[in-house]
């Protein structure tokens, strides 16, 4: 049964990709891309993959839809007809596609348990990790544990992102917005429920960020849903509104914060006479130990990328009411 | 018929990286470009969890009575990789609205015609 | 048990033929407003029928309770969505099927 859900949804998936090709109307594409990564969403779960389903939905059908709306807004919405030939393109394509196929064949079949990477690295985190981490989701034992310093990584690179947008497009003050209220002003149903969702929608996010240890969730989840929840609140009441509950500036700081955390966790194992970020030795029992290092980074990451997410908002944001004064 | 599904994930994802990596370099906007790499990107995210896959096996969260699990570590690689993701996109679109503010076009050629009449 | 069964597949059954029939009317119907009307039929009775025939197939544990929220959640959102959707699409200036012949006919005329 998995395996028939599998072939019809990437059936699915392959049609909706195909589709974007020869659509002109932007929106409609960035609207296909959404529903595109819907799609790969409920494919990893049925492959097992609960945690990477629930950052697909929340990133790539939530967040980066926004951001390429709001793209749109500023940059138009149909493409231009173009009169490059094709041809160059589909063959390049259709070379590059046809020997990976044939590299596909030397693939071990497709979910075989004796494939090679089944044998390595994997059987000790499963059979290991419930033990001298003390975690029932494995995925949270390698990313914060096993794999803190790569996890680190990644928290900076997303730091780095949100350094760069900043620096490209520049965050407006308050002061220099539109004095008059943007935002959905006569859609009162709207503001309504919108008032009734948001603090759910952060508690939600309180308990991905917390409840990660143990179900699917974590802090690259949990941030990129508050955040959701503050681009709501910016959408319907007006980017003015928004400022004035999270600033620009304080949430710089909160990017910059969550990061430090993450590495003082690390240094202070140091001091304590382990190695860069070893948790056991943070509490003298190692599996306690194991679990407040988690619970401190995974809050690290959680703060940045809620900081970073909603940062990058607030530059586009900015951007799309810059236009509209003019 | 066991060769379509040992293989099958494999080509939907060969297929999706080509169709991402025509996009990228037929369309003229660049917005659609973006689109175009995600799509390739998510295809090779398509490629690890394929390759993560453990026949009858099941979530990599602890149950009791569960012996077979998914292997986690494409699991893991795939979730910060998906959030980095998003953050490039970014850093792309925003480059992308400068680009609009410079020049008054999105439209590749548009551009590159007003770069060479400078 | 048995009952639970039986009620829990009819509810699922009325939900996948309300999901179905939306899906066709989004395809089918000429004009914007009457297409909002059909997604909504799926957004709202499909969801709420499906998600009860769930309820009834847990043991009235945890997953009951998330289902349970999971139903709030998308009866406070679906319908919010398509009037927000149908109400920028009346001020954006679309017209109905109906109002739209109207004034071809007095354009005519």
């Amino acid at each position: 049964m998995a395996e028939f859900i599998d072939l019809v949804l990437l059936a699915m998936l392959a049609l909706t990709a195909l589709r974007v090709i020869f659509l002109k109307d932007l929106f409609a594409v960035v609207m296909l891309f959404g529903i595109y990564s819907f799609l790969s969403a409920l494919i990893f779960v049925n492959l097992d993959a609960v945690d990477v389903a629930f950052t697909e939905a929340s990133v790539g059908a939530g967040i980066s839809t926004v951001l390429m709306l709001v793209t749109l807004a500023l940059t138009g919405r149909t493409e231009k007809e173009n009169k490059r030939s094709t041809v160059l393109p589909l063959l390049v394509v259709t070379v590059t596609g046809a020997a990976l196929i044939y590299g596909t064949l030397d693939m071990p079949p497709f979910g075989d348990p004796n494939n090679p990477i089944h044998q390595h690295v994997a059987p000790r985190y499963i059979e290991e990790s419930p033990k001298e981490v003390g975690l029932p989701n494995m995925v949270t034992s390698v990313l914060a544990s096993y794999r803190g310093f790569d996890t680190l990584g990644e928290t900076v690179v997303v730091f780095s992102a949100a350094i760069g947008v900043i620096a490209l497009l520049g965050v407006r003050r308050r002061e220099d917005l539109a004095a008059e209220e943007s935002g959905f002003l006569t859609h009162h149903v709207l503001r309504v429920v919108a008032k009734m969702l948001i603090p759910l929608i952060i508690l939600f996010a309180l308990y991905v960020q917390f409840h990660g240890d143990f179900g699917p969730g974590g802090g690259f989840q949990a941030g990129v849903i508050a955040a959701a929840a503050f681009i709501l609140y910016a959408l319907v009441f007006g980017l003015p509104q928004a400022f004035s509950v999270v600033g620009a500036k304080f949430l710089q700081l909160m990017a910059s914060f969550g990061v430090l955390l993450y590495a003082s966790v690390g240094l202070y194992s140091m001091f304590k006479g382990g190695q860069f970020l070893d948790y056991s030795k943070l509490a003298a029992d190692p599996v306690a130990g194991q679990h407040y290092g988690i619970i401190i980074i995974e809050l690290g990451v959680g703060i940045t990328v809620f900081a970073v997410m909603l940062s990058i908002f607030y530059a586009f944001g900015s951007q799309v009411e810059r236009s509209n004064v003019k | 018929m066991n060769l379509i599904l040992d293989y099958y994930n494999y080509w939907i994802v060969v297929f999706l990286m080509m169709t991402g990596f025509y996009i990228v370099i037929s369309a003229n906007n660049l917005v659609k470009k973006i689109v175009g790499l995600n799509i390739f990107q998510t295809s090779v995210f398509m490629l690890y969890i394929s390759m993560g896959k453990v026949t009858g096996g099941t979530a990599p969260i602890v149950v009791e009575g569960v012996t077979q699990y998914s292997n986690p570590l494409p699991h893991v690689l795939i979730l910060t990789a998906i959030v980095v993701g998003v953050a490039t996109t970014a850093v792309g679109l925003s480059l992308i609205v400068r680009i609009k503010r410079a020049y008054g076009t999105v439209e590749e050629n548009e551009f590159e015609n007003k770069d060479d009449a400078i | 048990m048995f009952i639970l069964d039986i009620v829990s597949s009819l509810l699922l059954i009325a939900g996948v033929f309300f999901g179905l029939s939306g899906a066709i009317g989004l395809f089918k119907f000429p004009d914007f407003f009457t297409r909002v009307h059909a997604a909504s039929v799926t957004d709202s009775i499909a969801a709420i029928l499906i998600i009860g025939g769930l309820l009834l197939q847990t043991s009235f544990d945890l997953n009951t309770a998330k289902l349970f929220f999971i139903l709030l959640f998308l009866m406070l959102t679906s319908p919010t969505a398509s009037h927000a959707l149908a109400k920028s699409a009346r001020h954006g200036g679309l017209l109905t099927l109906a109002e739209t012949n109207k004034d071809k006919q007095e354009q005519t005329h």
